[in-house]
């Protein structure tokens, strides 16, 4: 029911926009190749489908790919960082650093070391979401209650045991939000990525229709690539939500 | 469960130089009820978390001994105030953390049996935000019977519930954990006059050892001995400065 009726609020919402855009292009009389009205931009995506649709899968295995990886390193980073202090003294400064400096000025860089395929765009993504994790997480580890560590010390736990029983489980709810920003900055990274320099991708082609003034292809990609991203965050959302459900008291 | 030792601490504690307590000799006999009185910031959750091998923040310079010599870290099982139950673990799930910490397997027809003894049975599933605060503490202290420790060390426990549940608490835990050498801190004159069979004071004076009546704890709340026991602590409670 709830489901029902905040299905029915986002088609409101996504018809109203489509209203205000089909009225600016009317009311204004801009030039399609400006401004696109919602049928063109409807049409090219139906008969530019399996162009599109190739383009999209390469970027879209490109951000799920370096979502995952980028998880896994934010993770692992977070752990080792709370568990030795040396490790903290030394790697913090850099990770905070290395944050400083602008991922889309790196993007350049990559694509010299990396070459136009993937792994360029997997880099870039990984890049981007890996300090959210990490810092999520890392901060999620660090926050375990005194009194949890106190019944793990009278228990007599190793502070492996400790980290796996407690300390992560603690953490978990504080790592799901970590990944839930994550999830909405990948596609920023790979589509950065794909500018910089590609030879297939929605990055790609968006670059490649701007030089030929086809403004219905690009605006149907950047459709299809938001409409990617709303779904990747809502399957976030939903894991994130089950994850605090059954790791965090209620209320709390 | 092994012979419960008792317990001697001898020692003094400074904050920063300040000091805390100095040269007190606490003694806390095998296999009794002993009580530390107090009001908040006299040190007596120090003392406990002194002899637990927490960390206090002070400079305790001093020993802590067992009477029969051997160390006590593997010895104590701990409660606080707070239910410090997992809230992704359900009952049966938080009274067997302790052997799932050490890496042992849980002997799970025993954590059963402690949780219905406790009253618990029918929430052995439920998550802990599902229980009253009563329920949480039964739980609470399942698991610090399934530790099976000669030592248990109260810090508070009770402090938190109502005075009906806390009552309910006290007698239950009282029956529970007999036969164990046991160090309630408190700051409530009647949980002291009720459950212990030694009582001190702590203050800044140091330790002040306190009349409790002779009978077998758990006392009865309108037991007129206790109400008297728990009169005359108040005052010197109120007293001590």
């Amino acid at each position: 029911m709830k489901c029902a009726a905040a299905l029915a609020r986002g088609a409101f919402a996504f018809v109203f926009a489509i209203a205000v855009w089909q009225a600016i292009v009317s009311l204004t009389g801009v030039p399609h190749f400006i401004l696109p009205g919602p049928q063109r931009v409807a049409q090219q995506l139906w008969t530019s489908r399996e162009l599109i649709a190739e383009n999209a899968i390469v970027t879209f295995v490109q951000i799920l790919t370096g979502l995952v990886l980028g998880i896994l390193l934010g993770v692992s980073t977070a752990i080792q960082l709370a568990m030795s202090p040396f490790s903290r003294m030394v790697m913090r400064p850099l990770i905070v650093f290395a944050q400083a400096v602008p991922v889309f000025a790196i993007a350049p860089v990559l694509t010299l070391w990396l070459g136009y395929g993937p792994a360029s765009k997997i880099v870039m993504v990984v890049l981007i979401i890996y300090f959210p994790v990490a810092s999520a997480f890392y901060d999620g580890l660090m926050r375990t209650p005194q009194g949890f560590l106190d019944l793990a010390r009278v228990m007599g736990a190793s502070s492996f045991r400790e980290l796996m029983k407690l300390r992560i489980p603690h953490a978990l709810p504080a790592l799901a939000s970590g990944i839930r920003l994550a999830a909405v900055a990948s596609p920023f990274g790979a589509v950065i990525g794909e500018w910089v320099g590609s030879s297939q991708g929605l990055g790609h082609l968006m670059l490649l229709s701007s030089g030929r003034a086809q403004s219905d292809i690009m605006f149907a990609c950047l459709f299809v690539l938001a409409l990617f991203t709303v779904a990747l965050y809502f399957a976030v959302d939903r894991l994130s939500a089950f994850i605090i459900a059954r790791y965090c008291e209620p209320g709390a | 469960m092994t012979q419960p030792p008792s317990i001697t601490v001898a020692g003094a504690a400074a904050i920063n130089g300040a000091p805390l307590f100095s040269n007190i000799r606490l003694e806390i006999p095998a296999g009794q009820w002993t009580s530390l009185l107090g009001s908040s910031g006299a040190g007596k959750s120090t003392l406990l978390r002194l002899i637990a091998g927490l960390d206090t923040g002070v400079d305790f310079a001093g020993t802590i001994t067992a009477s029969d010599g051997a160390p006590l870290a593997g010895r104590i099982a701990y409660m606080a105030q707070s239910d410090l139950l997992a809230p992704w673990l359900d009952v049966i799930g938080n009274v067997m953390l302790g052997a799932r910490l050490r890496g042992q397997t849980p002997d799970r027809s025993k954590a059963v049996d402690l949780i219905s003894k406790v009253g618990l049975a029918s929430q052995i599933h439920q998550r802990p935000h599902t229980l009253s605060g009563g329920e949480r503490q039964r739980a609470s202290l399942a698991r610090t019977l399934m530790e099976d420790r000669p030592v248990v060390l109260l810090d508070e426990p009770f402090s938190a519930l109502d005075a009906r549940t806390r009552a309910e608490m006290q007698e239950l835990a009282g029956e529970m954990l007999s036969g164990r050498t046991v160090l309630l801190v408190t700051h409530e004159p009647g949980e002291a006059a009720r459950l212990s069979h030694h009582a001190f004071l702590v203050s800044a004076a140091g330790l002040l050892a306190l009349d409790v009546p002779g009978s077998t704890p758990v006392r009865a709340v309108d037991d007129p001995l206790t109400m008297q026991a728990q009169a005359r602590m108040f005052r010197q409670l109120r007293e001590a400065r």
